[in-house]
């Protein structure tokens, strides 16, 4: 593997990690379509400062940019507070108009400088090992690496620090608030982050699909676990995940690395939420299944039951009259009768079924419910 | 001469207001210490808000209110809050045990994680309420009774003196409900002061000593035998009311 090409997926897994972190508290808030408002606001942040730092990785590129993602939480929420608008519309409202700025602010002052429109949408990890770090001559490695890693390590920071506090002020934020625990901060600080990472990403990677960094990795992760710590590790390996198997994907094809990415945020999700082992859809079809036939084995042992050792029960509990006595479809009765001849539930003698213990006190059991 | 006594909760000239439109109006209201209150009135009459007034959770608009002589944000420790069952996410990734030690964050403050000693005092708690068996289930698969239950417990290892609860028999079944009314009356028979938001008039007599009637306006507040009279439910329910006193 070239050296390029090893730089590439390194800088891929930091931010991808870098982005699910605070992802995860986003989804958990239902808060993922701000960070696709922060990511588009963010840009005439980031066109003004460039002008001011002629760079695009300078750290006062980074604040400037950061100080608008957070200023555009502030404008959504207060244009929710007059309860004129609704949040959706609040966001919908919100990023579109900072973003036409910044387009506007391009395409007027920028046309001759590298700043262009793809880049700022897709991102370009191709180019991302170009723009090294170099101290006293001294070649360091590529420089959003090292923005990244900063980030990363901001993000962990925060929430190993503050892990107590976000999962309160997450999950109960009037309970985090009558403790003393100023979720408004908390609240705030978390949103800080997420402009961070989002401006740390965004060269690399691109307004899109930084919310396919923030928003996948999570969501898949939420369906595999009930415990906030695990949600955390698993959102993170499943970007690395992403981050790399796009990679090849994007080599394999010859197509973008962030759109390919992005596709295997996709598939990933796709792939666990159809087979999660407890909220993934085929096992949720299957304990329906499940369900549908041991409620009416259920049905039949108390059929079984209310006529046992009766004049009539001879007729009731002949197999043959089964579907006609409990209305079922004839096929359906004969599967149900062979579910519950498997589970021992009944006993055929002839034509005749007939209870067996364990079926009389399931029957029993359901009845006294 | 009257000696003046120390409250438990005192409020006094407390207007809250949304915009322009008064939720509580001028409400007084004095809770002496080791009682067992509840508060009632139809829905919107701010039963709710009154609560999150005294926790310091909404901004009233004039007025004070005093936890034993000092103000919520002296009292925090002192103060124990249950919720309403539905102000929270119950698909949040975490178990009862979890939830149940978030009533120590106050305590623990900032930074601090909980520890092998908050670990036991949410058991304790569990057990007191009759959850002790569910301690590693997700929340999500509680039945509406058993969420009632943990956040109940939640309080309990909070330890505190005063206890505020948005209606905690809300959509449980007769056995919770008798199970949390027996907790209730065992908290102020060790002197703990609790104030409950409730709704079914039929109960108030044998589940609570004091009441408070409530409809904008503090219609009247006292022990039980002397202020849950007809003509005080009339003026609270404006005629509207179903019950009749035998």
């Amino acid at each position: 593997m070239l050296q390029a090409q090893l730089e590439i997926q390194l800088i891929a897994i930091v931010t991808a990690v870098a982005c699910a972190l605070p992802g995860v508290y986003l989804v958990l808030r239902r808060m993922t379509l701000m960070s696709d408002a922060i990511s588009h606001a963010i840009l005439p942040g980031i066109v003004l400062a460039f002008f001011l730092t002629e760079s695009l990785s300078s750290p006062l590129l980074i604040l400037a940019a950061a100080g608008t993602g957070v200023l555009t939480v502030v404008f959504v929420e207060l244009l929710q507070r007059t309860k004129l608008v609704k949040a959706d519309a609040a966001i919908g409202l919100t990023f579109p108009a900072l973003f036409s700025i910044g387009v506007i602010l391009i395409s007027r002052f920028a046309g001759n400088v590298h700043l262009d429109m793809d880049a700022v949408l897709l991102g370009e990890l191709a180019y991302a090992p170009l723009n090294r770090l170099t101290v006293f001559g001294y070649n360091l490695g590529p420089v959003s690496l090292y923005v990244m890693g900063g980030i990363l390590m901001l993000s962990l920071g925060f929430i190993l620090l503050f892990y107590k506090e976000l999962k309160l002020a997450t999950f109960d934020a009037s309970l985090a608030a009558t403790l003393g625990f100023a979720p408004v901060l908390i609240h705030y600080g978390l949103m800080t982050l997420v402009s961070v990472t989002i401006v740390g990403a965004f060269d690399a990677v691109g307004s899109i699909l930084v919310v396919a960094l923030i928003a996948g990795p999570p969501a898949t992760a939420y369906l595999m676990t009930d415990r906030l710590s695990r949600m955390l590790i698993l959102s993170a390996v499943i970007g690395s995940v992403n981050a790399v198997s796009g990679y090849w994907l994007a080599h394999l094809f010859d197509v973008s690395i962030a759109g390919a990415i992005a596709t295997m945020t996709l598939l990933v999700f796709g792939l666990i939420f159809l087979c999660a082992p407890n909220r993934g859809l085929i096992a949720i079809a299957r304990r329906h299944a499940r369900q549908r036939w041991e409620f009416a084995q259920t049905m039949l042992v108390i059929h079984l039951l209310n006529h046992e050792g009766l004049p009539e029960a001879e007729e009731e509990s002949a197999i043959a009259n089964l579907h006609e006595h409990l209305s079922w479809d004839p096929t359906f009765a004969h599967q149900v009768v062979r579910y519950a001849l498997n589970n021992r539930c009944v006993l055929q003698e002839e034509t005749q079924l007939v209870l067996t213990e364990q079926g009389r006190s399931m029957a029993r059991q359901a009845l006294v419910q | 001469m009257q000696v003046l006594e120390t409250k438990a909760i005192e409020v006094t000239d407390l207007t809250v207001a949304y915009q322009d439109k008064p939720v509580l109006w001028d409400i007084d209201l004095d809770v002496p210490p080791g009682v067992l209150l509840s508060i009632v009135g139809p829905n919107g009459a701010g039963k709710t808000t009154l609560i999150k007034a005294i926790l310091g959770l909404v901004r009233p608009a004039a007025g004070n209110v005093l936890i034993y002589d000092k103000p919520y944000e002296m009292q925090r420790r002192i103060v124990g809050y249950v919720p309403q069952r539905g102000t929270v996410d119950w698909d949040f990734p975490t178990n009862v045990l979890d939830v149940v030690m978030m009533g120590r964050y106050g305590a623990l403050g900032w930074i601090r994680r909980p520890g092998r000693q908050e670990r036991e005092q949410a058991m304790y708690a569990l057990e007191k309420v009759g959850m002790e068996a569910y301690t590693t289930r997700q929340i999500s698969q509680l039945s509406g009774g058993q969420q009632q239950r943990v956040f109940l417990a939640r309080a309990l290892v909070q330890d505190a003196t005063v206890y505020l609860m948005d209606e905690p028999f809300q959509g449980v079944d007769a056995t919770t409900e008798r199970a949390i009314v027996t907790l209730l009356q065992e908290l102020r028979a060790n002197g703990k002061t609790v104030v409950v938001v409730h709704h079914d008039l039929q109960t108030v007599e044998d589940y609570f000593d004091w009441v408070m009637l409530l409809n904008i306006r503090r219609i009247a507040s006292g022990p039980v035998a002397e202020i849950f009279t007809p003509e005080n439910l009339r003026e609270t329910y404006g005629g509207r009311v179903a019950f009749m006193k035998e």
